[in-house]
């Protein structure tokens, strides 16, 4: 950590800023130890990486807009779902999320960095070779991966090289995100400003404190998962091969090991930033700050003795079922906490409903309906009825784009205006959220009534009963995407020409990031404030 | 042509949906199966369904409360109506309530689930057992007491996939040789699987089972209403996933008896003597059904496959080549750095079924060797 202030001192030099000593041009971006402009690539990393992912959906969606087959063909198809899953899983939400700690978390615990600053530029650029990797792998001989994002065995060991592809893919990514979550533990936990003890942090602070350990856990879970897989591909053992002793479930367990703490690793950030939003914006503070932080930290531990519900047709033992279900619900309890706190921030609070409120609203109804519905697949006799079908895609899409990305949404709306310094169209700000929430049910509300009519996830055709939800899913799915396209425009038209924002644009805010002025400068809290 | 009816069609489709959903309100419509589970036909299929209503209703109830609460605080406590925050933001005795009655109401929705799961899993005194085998992309249905078993796969001809001919009403939910079980007899299912992981789900038994390979899981199921049920592979099995349905015919008790002796007969008189010697058309038209049946999803009905993954056997070198070959390649499988490829064993095949695919590869499309292969042929390969 002696090197932080070493850095900063060589990079300071004469300029008020401290831009002077810097390289320009593309060399700033890739030589850059500074959050702010880490933190800036991830995001900006991450919304390529939605709209690659988006594209996917689109094709998916178009092929499914009438039964029969008119637009791919079945194998490029599951190449779309392997894809569209990976790419906007660690390639979309997970860098997103990091781009906000970047961004944020300095800032809010008043440090000058991130505590391992070459170490966070090196996190970001592993990205973009794993998703060269991933992308490009649709034009190796005998396409990207179609066996799903989940990878089961043996499918995955009759697959071509674009498997291999992924899985280097994933070892790649998952060596950035355990550098990052390094980075995010040591920068909270020794880098706060004199003052701010842990318990008066933002809870946008705490909840990727959680998230870091989480994955500083379960990510290297995942690569020997994929390690094995890779093994039993081409060096002959037989991990997931019943024939040599193995088992394919095997597999299952150790992918959802990493896989159910996955989902909390992507939402956690999202009800951090959430939580940041609704206390500006109701003009009071969060209720009830010390059960949130009891709240995150319980749905983490949880997750960990809950993996088998992905696998409840597998054949577990009785006793098996029984555990992993009773153990699912138990995590309804501290989630219901944390929406019953955002409500009673709200609840006599002076209420005003600008673009970041307004997602994190949509964010707090939506999530909590997806929460239900997960509820219902922790149920596991309803489970072995809806279980892959497209009622759990219609679920996770409930918590992740309704959830996290309206969360990512609403935060870009939030800190925007202190990024760089000028304030976004408001009125197509809400534009944006009306257009995103409308279109958002139109795709996926749908998809309650096919998963439980019967309609299998992943496939390229289906019978006609399921013809008419899922045309209208189609259109919805159009409609959303498109809508992404005004959020781009938004955004740069904000960065270019927005009008210029003030130090702190939002009355009701309180954390320490609205005290530095609007852009915030390229280095804040060389001294550290002092918190009360 | 085709496509622009079909198009018309499926629009008015939706707009006989839309209108319905909007004149006779979600009530009317909850009743049709396309909103929710099919209409269940056993114990199991019925005591999910009363779970999944019960916990749709509890949700819906807290949901209404929950944004209730939120709705009436987003119109009353607004800034805009001159609303003043309240500063507090700890009351340790509504903390305490909303996390107790969550978990009481978790009480009630585990107790009837545990019962289901019970039951579920209760797979002893069956009345008979079928095994359940899944491919690479079909099912195999063995009866394992009557000593014969077949191939389940699906019927639904490409023209209709490719939208060259209009669709018809079990459009990817056909088989050419269904599941048949008796009515109100409890039949014990094991599953399993011969390449990668299927599931065998039939939504109105309430039964889905993961097929895994070299493993055998076992399930049941109690239909108590004569029909034909549909479902479909549930899990990610390759190219070929979407068009592996699961079809169950339960008839009644005698008719099931009077099927039994058919199949007997036809198991016996299909038990086809391998000594038989077969004239060439008769072997090819049989092995073109092979063929259609078993081999045409990877190699294509054109023979022209799907390079590279799946090679074409027009022209192949293989199949114009020494027929040992051949044999050998159909026999067992083509296995790649001693690793099992797509290609596998088709041992489970009859000799005569295999004489005639592969007398039948060697001479369609462009393959022109003229050659005949004996069922006796086939027997002594094996050895
Ligand atoms: C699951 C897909 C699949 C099915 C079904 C399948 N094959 Fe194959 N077949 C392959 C693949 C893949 C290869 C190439 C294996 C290799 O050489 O790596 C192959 C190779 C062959 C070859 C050798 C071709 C050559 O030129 O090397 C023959 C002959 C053949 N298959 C016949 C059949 C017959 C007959 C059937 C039906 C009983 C059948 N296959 C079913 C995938 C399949
Ligand atoms: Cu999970
Ligand atoms: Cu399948």
């Amino acid at each position: 950590m002696s090197s932080i202030p070493h850095d900063h001192a060589a990079a300071h030099g004469e300029g008020p800023d401290g831009h002077a000593h810097h390289p320009t041009g593309i060399m700033r971006w890739i030589t850059t130890t500074n959050h702010k402009d880490i933190g800036t690539m991830y995001l900006w990393f991450s919304f390529t990486m939605f709209i690659v992912g988006g594209c996917m959906a689109l094709t998916i969606r178009a092929e499914l807009f009438q039964p029969g087959l008119q637009v791919v063909n079945p194998e490029f198809f599951n190449s779309m779902t392997t894809l569209h899953g990976l790419i906007m899983v660690f390639g979309a939400l997970m860098p997103g999320a990091v781009g906000f700690a970047n961004w944020m978390i300095p800032m809010q615990i008043g440090a000058p960095d991130m505590a391992f600053a070459r170490m966070n530029n090196w996190s970001f650029w592993l990205l973009p070779p794993a998703a060269i990797l991933l992308v490009g792998s649709l034009f190796v001989p005998g396409g990207a991966a179609a066996a799903g994002w989940t990878m089961y065995p043996p499918l995955t060991i009759q697959a071509g090289m674009g498997m291999d592809f992924t899985i280097f893919a994933v070892h790649i990514m998952g060596a950035s995100s355990i550098m990052g979550s390094i980075n995010i533990i040591t920068t909270i936990l020794n880098l706060r400003a004199p003052g701010m003890t842990l318990m008066k942090m933002p809870l946008f602070c705490w909840t990727w404190l959680i998230t870091a350990y989480l994955l500083i856990a379960v990510m290297p879970v995942l690569a020997g998962a994929v390690t094995m897989l890779l093994t039993d591909r081409h060096f002959g053992t037989t991990f997931f091969n019943a024939a040599g002793g193995g088992d394919p479930v095997l597999f299952q367990h150790v992918f959802w090991f990493f896989g159910h703490p996955e989902v909390y690793i992507i939402i956690l950030p999202a009800f951090g930033i959430v939580s940041e939003i609704i206390p500006t914006f109701s003009r009071k503070p969060l209720f009830g700050y010390a059960s949130m932080v009891y709240a995150v930290a319980a749905i983490a531990i949880l997750s960990f003795i809950v993996w088998a519900h992905h696998m409840f047709t597998t054949g577990l033992p009785t006793a098996g079922i029984l555990f992993y279900m009773y153990a699912t619900m138990l995590i309804a309890i501290p989630t219901g906490v944390k929406v019953f706190n955002w409500l009673a921030t709200m609840w006599k609070g002076s209420l005003t409903f600008e673009a970041p409120m307004l997602f994190a609203i949509g964010f707090l109804f939506l999530f909590t309906l997806g929460g239900f519905t997960g509820l219902v697949c922790a149920i596991q006799p309803i489970d072995v009825q809806i279980q892959d079908t497209y009622y759990v895609v219609a679920h996770f899409h409930y918590v992740m784009v309704a959830g996290t990305l309206f969360a990512f949404f609403g935060g870009t709306y939030y800190w925007l205006p202190k990024w760089c310094g000028r304030m976004y169209d408001a009125k197509l700000a809400e534009a944006h959220f009306w257009l995103s929430f409308v279109f958002f049910n139109v795709t996926f509300f749908p998809m309650h009534f096919l998963g439980l009519a019967g309609m299998p996830r992943r496939v390229p055709d289906y019978a006609q009963q399921f013809a008419d939800w899922n045309m209208v899913a189609s259109i919805g799915s159009f409609g959303f995407g498109f809508t992404q396209l005004l959020f781009f425009y938004i955004v740069v038209k904000a960065i270019r020409s927005g009008a210029k924002a003030p130090a702190k644009p939002w009355e009701g805010a309180t954390t320490l990031e609205w005290t530095v002025p609007s852009p915030a400068p390229y280095h804040t809290f060389e001294t550290p404030p002092f918190v009360k | 042509m085709v496509r622009t009816k079909a198009s018309v069609r499926a629009g008015s489709r939706l707009l006989q949906t839309i209108i319905a959903v909007a004149l006779l309100g979600p009530g009317a419509a909850l009743a049709a199966p396309e909103w929710n589970l099919q209409p269940p036909v056993t114990p199991i299929a019925r005591q999910i369904i009363d779970l999944h209503s019960f916990i749709f209703w509890v949700c819906v109830v807290i949901f209404v409360g929950v944004f209730g609460v939120m709705f009436y605080s987003i119109f009353k406590h607004r800034k805009s109506v001159g609303h003043v925050a309240v500063q507090f933001h700890e009351n340790t005795t509504v903390e305490v309530i909303w996390t107790v009655i969550p978990f009481l109401i978790l009480l009630f929705m585990a107790f009837p689930a545990t019962r289901t799961i019970l039951a579920m899993k209760d797979t002893s005194a069956p009345d008979m057992t079928v095994k359940v085998t899944g491919y690479q992309w079909k099912w195999n249905y063995d009866y394992l007491q009557e000593g014969f078993g077949f191939y389940s796969t699906l019927s639904t001809p490409a023209a209709q996939i490719e939208n060259r001919e209009p669709k018809g009403e079990h459009y990817l939910l056909e088989v050419d040789n269904p599941l048949v079980v008796p009515v109100d007899t409890k039949v014990r299912v094991l599953v399993t699987a011969g390449d990668v992981i299927h599931s065998w789900w039939v939504p109105a038994f309430g039964v889905k089972q993961d097929a895994i390979p070299g493993f055998v899981r076992d399930t049941w199921f109690k239909a108590d209403k004569v029909g034909t049920y549909r479902g479909q592979c549930a899990e990610l099995c390759g190219k070929e996933h979407g068009f592996m349905p699961v079809v169950v015919e339960v008839v009644s008790k005698d008719d099931y008896a009077k099927w039994l002796t058919a199949q007997k007969a036809k198991a016996a008189a299909a038990g086809d003597d391998p000594g038989r010697v077969w004239e060439q058309k008769d072997l090819i038209a049989r092995g073109e059904k092979v063929f259609a049946g078993n081999c045409a999803a990877c190699h294509q009905l054109t023979g022209k496959g799907v390079p590279p993954a799946f090679p074409a056997l027009d022209g192949s070198k293989v199949v114009n080549g020494p027929k040992a070959v051949q044999i050998r390649t159909v026999l067992n499988g083509v296995e790649r750095d001693g690793k099992p490829t797509a290609m596998v064993s088709w041992k489970a095949l009859s000799d005569t079924d295999i004489a005639a695919v592969v007398t039948y590869t060697r001479n369609s499309w462009g393959n022109k060797t003229g050659e005949t292969v004996q069922p006796s042929e086939i027997k002594v390969a094996r050895q």
